[in-house]
């Protein structure tokens, strides 16, 4: 392909579909939610993928890019580019809507599962509760919260893909920051992420720590996780 | 197999790692260090037979290995042959027991 233009293969259909080639003219600063929006502008209005801040913060736009799974909206083209060609396909371990949208139900299911919501411990009283910055689990619950639940960790798990029933890296990291929080007082949670399909399926193999599009680390998080139940066991806790 | 099993089984291997680290490496130094008159079974039987330490030792050994090896194979079979359930715990037990009558078989022949 020329200097001037891309070459694209984009995936087209649902689970079953086809690579779909078009050229695509280069841009400076392009990324490749941009090369995306400029083929539904221009050649095929009826190319279906999934966004909304444009700017890293809402976890929308994830996509398989040249092998990969990335944020795209904040991946630039010149990055990941294989000599002009770019290959944009949906979520791996995800069951595929249509074209480039991921169904992300199965995804967020988890969360549930590993009880990834706040529960408050009775008797907080009604001032604000203080959480010393500095603390240990303050500190700890710091390092996985600012997930954007974008998928890129999920898509990019071997476990998850071999064993379906998996938690998944970004819930697990959520339910370690939920057991750091002093405030939440599930009696629960360890229970719901131990075992086969939670935390202690995980390989550490960091394929999440490394595509992370936040720099988390939530194979750390499982570490954590596997440590806290196995001392929960050993007290009689769990 | 419930959560509480499963971490302390994970807890278990992850101990039994621990003392395998050790072992295996006085075990290999040994060979490699402590061989004169080449890796014969009539030098290797001179140093430890009779010896109290090497007994303890090897008996270590030995049981880290059958908690150890079991918990991996449990975990492999698991994810890879899809096999669960209680035939897949008695499997492991069997293993685990299989491991250690032979580790200590081998331990006695050993020391003597």
């Amino acid at each position: 392909m020329s200097e001037t233009m891309l070459d694209v293969r984009v995936w087209r259909g649902g689970d079953a579909g086809a690579f779909q080639t078009f050229a695509v003219p280069r841009r400076a600063n392009q990324t490749v939610l941009d090369v995306v929006f400029w083929i539904q502008r221009h050649r095929d209005p009826t190319l279906a993928f999934r966004y909304a801040c444009r700017v890293g913060m809402c976890g929308s736009c994830a996509m398989t890019v040249n092998g990969r799974p990335r944020w795209t909206c904040r991946t630039h083209v010149a990055r990941v580019t294989n000599a002009g060609r770019l290959t944009v396909a949906p979520l791996r371990n995800l069951p595929v809507i249509k074209d480039l949208a991921a169904d992300l139900a199965p995804f967020f299911a988890k969360w549930t599962k590993a009880e990834g919501r706040f529960m408050p411990k009775a008797g907080l009283g009604p001032d604000f509760a203080v959480v010393p910055p500095e603390s240990r689990e303050r500190r700890a619950a710091d390092a996985g919260i600012e997930c954007i639940g974008c998928a890129v960790c999920y898509a990019a798990c071997d476990v998850v893909a071999w064993n379906p029933d998996y938690l998944g890296p970004a819930a697990l990291n959520r339910a370690w920051t939920l057991v750091n929080d002093i405030r939440d007082g599930s009696p629960t949670r360890l229970k719901s992420v131990a075992g086969d399909a939670g935390c202690h399926a995980c390989h550490g193999q960091e394929g999440c720590r490394r595509h992370c599009p936040k720099h988390l680390d939530p194979t750390g998080s499982i570490a954590g996780l596997k440590r806290a139940s196995a001392l929960a066991a050993l007290k009689g806790e769990l | 197999m419930n959560t509480r099993v499963e971490s302390l089984f994970w807890l278990a291997q992850r101990a039994s790692a621990a003392i395998l680290a050790v072992c295996v490496a006085v075990h290999l130094g040994t060979m490699i260090l402590a061989v004169r008159g080449g890796l014969t079974a009539a030098e290797i039987l001179g140093r430890v037979r009779g010896s109290a330490a090497w007994e303890v030792f090897y008996w270590v050994f030995a049981l880290a290995v059958a908690v150890h090896a079991p918990l991996g194979l449990r975990a492999i079979l698991r994810e890879w042959a899809d096999w669960r359930g209680p035939s897949l715990e008695g499997a492991t037990a069997l293993a685990a027991l299989a491991l250690a009558v032979f580790g200590i078989r081998a331990v006695a022949g050993l020391i003597g």
